[in-house]
């Protein structure tokens, strides 16, 4: 059977799997639609969370990221991990206990004030919506190379899908499809992992591989084979970055603190039945992605050494089918500088900008380009860094039903995360501003439609974003952590831990919090992208590491504020002891 | 987090300011398993702050002489090594707050 069918079989396969899912477990109850019910396994639980963390980024994109970028692909690998014992120790059995539905659930009776749920769930909205277009690109770009449709019919397939089992089965559809596609996901990352650390080193563990030496007699360590290679080809060692200490350390620390406070996250532990539920829960997510979490180094660093020997030096007319393929998805590119027909792979961009073909073929039988070529490199070759996993099984020559395998898998990373952040979008206009804030007087079965609604809105406006991105949207999706690092999570964290934190504090911190990150954000990014470089940053921190610095603001003007404002009502500091102790989580999960 | 206040963090902190308590005793018990819980928390987010910010970026320089196979250990640390800590210390911080909240009869 040839590749192409298989990639039909395997993604139908796992589709029609999802849909049969979200009829077995359609929603009847706004509790089962917005926390499944409030009684998943905590194991299970820690599966679902696993495949709506793990997104189209942490799939297609983060092992390309670490292969062209070595040591400073760190801050992903550190930051989308450490956060979980952020989660499972300052979070995650509090907010469970206390018991109810969303973030700004939390928050609003925490601070006792509307105005505090709805600017929660301006940041909620806020930070979803840009995590989400995301998503719907990725699987546009799954679609359109393995299957060879448009990218617009792509999204719009996936739309339907999760538009089924979001919108049918609520939380509860999305907790079950979810644990099935972590299992397609983890799947398809290890089968080619293992592949191809065994033909790398002879250690099929990928782990144990990327510390073993490399299996062609030189009896160099991989790692140390990598930096010699690159070194003489003009880039900096791979163990070594080019970020400097403390942006990588604030970009970390972004990327953790944003996780803890990212809301479709910290909802899934609302759907189990125990505050101690949620503690194990968060642990057996964490060992789920940390499973491909500590398989994705290796994974890019063998992808680098792959590409490496596969197409320096090697005559373009010679080049193997994969590199072809990806060049017609305008996602590789080669225009031959000295004339030799051969593709020199160096430092240093080939040509600026993202490649813009003229429809021309060249000499040797290359899209031709119609970029300014960069005089000051040799390099020759331009390679879009999503590929990598991508393209894997085909550089390493693996079998066809592992290409199919990875193409489903990819798929399952990008619509377990869409669904999951649909879901929390649409809870969140249902619930929070409709139930609570602007039509409480709303039936247990109107709620239910309007959530159904939203979703279904949501659905159309993610998947337009999808279609048509925005210039901005690609940019701006990494910064959904620093977004969520400065205001969420100092707002839940204090709720919890300081009883004197009351509304006027917890309002002014995240809304200065926000402000001020995203404004620096949409400075560097948006309004004047050349001024981008280390020297203008505030104290060295890029706008990915700005988080951290808006958290500490958001900290700061919290407590400023709180100590010069009334301290909050006796009701408030019974409910903040009563979500201390874990006795007692099952009764308050009622309404 | 380091950078939070810790007077935030302080369990008792301006508890008692808004009028008389009434079940004092349950009170006491209550306060005795937060502040062990506080413990625990502190010394378990210090251990992780040593294996990622520490051992991963601050200090990777100094520990990338020394190697775990072919990993300079720093950057074993970076890609490796934390990630399996933070596992060890979610399941750790659950198996030992089981038996504080046995130990206070506060389990759920």
């Amino acid at each position: 059977m040839d590749t192409q069918t298989l990639i039909y079989i395997f993604v139908g396969l796992s589709f029609s799997l999802y849909i049969g899912i979200a009829i077995w477990s359609r929603a009847g109850s706004t509790k089962e639609f917005y926390v499944a019910g409030g009684g998943v396994n905590p194991v299970v639980n820690g599966m679902a969370t696993a495949a709506d963390w793990m997104s189209a980024a942490s799939f297609i994109s983060m092992a390309g990221i670490i292969a062209f970028s070595g040591y400073d692909g760190s801050v992903y690998l550190m930051g989308w991990t450490g956060g979980y014992v952020m989660l499972a120790l300052l979070l995650a059995p509090y907010l469970r206990k206390f018991g109810q539905f969303t973030v700004p659930d939390f928050i609003g009776t925490r601070y006792y004030s509307k105005t505090a749920r709805v600017v929660a769930v301006i940041c909620l909205i806020f930070i979803s919506f840009t995590y989400i277009a995301g998503q719907m690109r990725g699987v546009g770009i799954v679609f359109s190379r393995f299957l060879d449709v448009p990218i617009t019919m792509g999204v719009i397939i996936g739309m339907a899908i999760v538009f089924f089992y979001a919108v049918l089965g609520g939380m509860k559809g999305i907790t079950y499809t979810q644990v099935a596609q972590y299992c397609v996901l983890i799947f398809a990352y290890m089968v080619p992992a293992f592949f191809i650390s065994f033909l790398v080193t002879g250690n099929p563990i990928p782990q144990l591989g990327l510390g073993s030496t490399v299996n062609d007699g030189s009896g160099l360590y991989v790692l140390q084979k990598l930096d010699l290679v690159l070194q003489d080809m003009g880039f900096g060692a791979y163990t070594d970055g080019s970020k400097s200490m403390i942006d990588v350390f604030c970009i970390t620390a972004a990327l953790m603190v944003g996780t803890a406070g990212l809301p479709h996250v910290i909802v899934r532990f609302f759907t189990v039945p125990k505050a101690s539920d949620a503690r194990k829960s968060a642990g057996w997510a964490l060992i789920f992605i940390a499973l491909l979490y500590t398989t994705a180094p290796a994974v890019g660093a063998f992808a680098r050494i792959n590409f490496i020997e596969t197409v320096d030096q090697t005559e373009y007319a010679k080049a193997p089918a994969w590199f072809k393929n990806w060049e017609s998805n305008d996602l590789i590119a080669w225009t031959d500088k000295n004339g030799d027909g051969k593709m020199e792979y160096r430092s240093g961009n080939a040509f600026a900008g993202s490649p813009e073909f003229t429809g021309e073929t060249g000499a040797s039988g290359e899209r031709l380009i119609a970029n300014t070529v960069n005089p000051d490199s040799e390099n020759e070759v331009y390679v879009d860094r999503d590929i990598m996993v991508l393209a894997n099984p085909e550089i390493a020559n693996l079998p066809g039903w592992v290409i199919a395998l990875v193409a489903a898998g990819g798929l399952a990373a990008a619509l377990s995360t869409a669904a999951g952040l649909l879901l929390v979008i649409s809870s969140s206009i249902s619930h929070d501003l409709l139930k609570s804030t602007f039509r409480p007087q709303i039936t247990e079965k109107g709620e239910l439609l309007a959530a159904r609604i939203a979703a279904t809105a949501a659905i159309i406006v993610a998947g337009y974003l999808g279609i048509y991105p925005p210039g901005w949207v690609a940019q701006v999706v990494a910064f959904a952590f620093g977004l969520a690092a400065a205001s969420l999570f100092p707002a839940i964290f204090m709720g919890i831990f300081s009883k004197s934190m009351n509304k006027e504090g917890a309002i002014a911190g995240m809304v200065s919090g926000l402000v001020f990150t995203f404004s620096y954000i949409a400075y560097f990014k948006l309004i004047a992208p050349d001024a981008n470089v280390a020297a203008n940053w505030l104290l060295g921190i890029s706008p990915e590491g700005i988080g951290v610095i808006g958290m500490i603001i958001n900290f700061a003007i919290a407590i400023a504020v709180s100590k010069m404002t009334d301290s909050p009502p006796v009701e408030v500091r019974k409910l903040i002891d009563s979500i201390r102790v874990p006795r007692g989580a099952g009764d308050a999960a009622t309404h | 987090m380091t950078d939070n206040d810790p007077s935030v963090a302080e369990p008792n902190d301006s508890s008692n300011a808004g009028g008389p308590e009434t079940d004092t005793e349950t009170n006491s018990n209550e306060k005795a398993y937060w502040s062990e819980n506080i413990r625990l928390l502190w010394t378990l987010m210090a251990i992780w702050f040593v294996v990622s910010f520490g051992a991963g970026i601050l200090f990777r320089d100094f520990l990338d002489q020394f190697s775990l196979g072919g990993y300079p250990l720093g950057f074993w640390f970076a890609q490796q090594g934390s990630i399996y800590v933070f596992v060890l210390l979610i399941f750790y911080y659950t198996w030992k707050m089981k038996k504080i909240e046995r130990k206070y009869d506060l389990d759920d």
